[in-house]
Parts: structure tokens; sequence; C-alpha cells
């Protein structure tokens, strides 16, 4: 199921990018040296980081999309830069428990 | 085989951690236009971001030479900075002397060379207190 499907289905505000990627993964941190060894190419990362840095390292692991939770906002100048890089952010008020669980279900069919 | 080989680089500006990322990123790109195993191309890429933050973390900026031969990518990263004391220490996962505003930030997690580390086949550490840092990444696309 594509990020936007998804975005749809629970509510996520797509901020940047088309949402076009397919999510095969889920993964929840906000330290980014630990995010870049562990998160895997196609998962969906939830970090309420909102500096640039969340970019390249998006880029590095090619993560699928990245989603803010628990209504952190994000800059114009993140905003941008995501854009140019066509990086998909979305925003949740839910918590990134919440939003995992749900993006779940809702893949796996239960 | 010079005509196979491919030098690239970059200057590591320190003015912020906004355009900390650009020569990996740049280093990326290069491999992918290239045609490297995806699976390289990550290893190379995640490697050498961590040196690359590390320089502008602890060093003020620095400066990356890049080489790709048909066999390696061999990733320098050079810095003026205040060097490693403690080079095995600081090889432990977990242990970082980054400021609070860099941990505030997302990194200062103790990551860094240990991540280098798993990433790369060969990596060597040379560093002298009060003189600077110099971090060689290895990584075979030909193991």
């Amino acid at each position: 199921m594509t990020v936007k499907e998804v975005a749809e289905k629970l509510g996520l505000k797509i901020l940047t990018g088309n949402g076009e990627r397919e999510i095969k993964g889920f993964y929840a941190c906000d330290l980014l040296s630990w995010v870049i060894s562990h998160a895997r190419t196609g998962d969906m990362w939830l970090t309420v980081m909102n500096n640039i840095n969340i970019l390249a390292v998006a880029s590095l692991v090619d993560v699928s999309c990245i989603v803010i939770p628990e209504g952190v906002e994000i800059y114009e100048n993140l905003a941008q830069r995501a854009n140019d890089k066509e990086i998909t952010i979305l925003s949740t008020d839910m918590s990134a428990a919440d939003t995992i669980i749900k993006a779940h279900d809702l893949i796996s069919g239960k | 085989m010079s005509d196979n080989v491919v030098k690239l680089h970059y200057d590591i500006d320190a003015e912020d951690f906004t355009t900390a990322g650009e020569a990996s990123s740049g280093v990326k790109k290069t491999l992918t236009r290239l045609g490297v195993n995806p699976e390289v191309i990550k290893r190379v890429s995640i490697a050498m971001y961590e040196a690359e933050i590390n320089a502008v973390i602890h060093a003020n900026g620095g400066v990356a030479d890049v080489e790709i031969t048909p066999e390696r990518v061999t990733v320098v990263i050079s810095d003026r900075g205040p060097g490693i004391p403690n080079v095995d220490k600081a090889m432990t996962p977990g242990w970082s002397t980054a400021s609070n505003t860099v941990r505030e930030l997302g990194f200062g997690a103790g990551m860094g060379l240990p991540n280098m580390k798993r990433y790369t086949d060969e990596m060597y550490v040379e560093s002298e207190v009060g003189v600077g840092t110099k971090v060689t990444l290895i990584v075979n696309i030909v193991s």
C-alpha cells in the first residue's frame, strides 16, 4: 500500500512530496545515527525531529516517507527542501505508536 | 586502469548543519550513475555521512576525497579539529562528547564511528590531539 493511500485512510496530512512510494515497514526513532543504522529501505519513519538533517537521513536510508507525529509542526525551509528532494513528509496528531499500529493494521487487512 | 578511476573532492562546510550530508549525497548520486550495486551505495553513503557529520560537529568542517575504482570506493575525510585523545574509547557504541545542542538535533548518540566500522570493509582512524583527524573508509565493490 502506498503512503498516499495510508494517509487518506488514516487522515495523515501530506505536507511535502507525492506519497507514491510503497510502505514496506515501520521505524520510529529520533536519534539520527540510530535510524541510519537500523531503519530499512521503504520504511515509514516516525520522528518528532523537525530539523533539516532528517532529510539527509531519509534520503540515505531511502525510507518511503517521514511522519511527524503528536502535532509537531515543520518549518517552511524544511518543507521546501523536502519538496526539492522529493521526500514525502506527513503530519498527524496521533502518537508514533498509534500511527504505526493503525497503519500496520490497515496494510495487513486487519 | 586509470581511466576507470573517478575522483571527487568536497569541502565540508561547518557553518551550520543545514548543508551536512551534501558530500555523501553527491557521492551517492555519482555511484548511482555509475551503476554500482545499491547495497554498496547505501554502505558508502551511510559511513560517509557519519564521518561528514563528525567533521561538522567536532572539527569545524573539513575535506572529503573520494576515489571510485571498479574494485572499491575509498573515502578519506580529514579535519583540523581537536583530534581524538582515545580512539578505542571513541569507537565504543554510545560514547560521545557531543554538546547538548548537537544532541537536540538528533546526533551525539555515540554511534558515528561504530556505524562507519559496521558499514565498511576497512576503516582507519588517524588522529592527533591539537592537529586533526583523518578517517579512511573503504567499501569493496568486488568482494
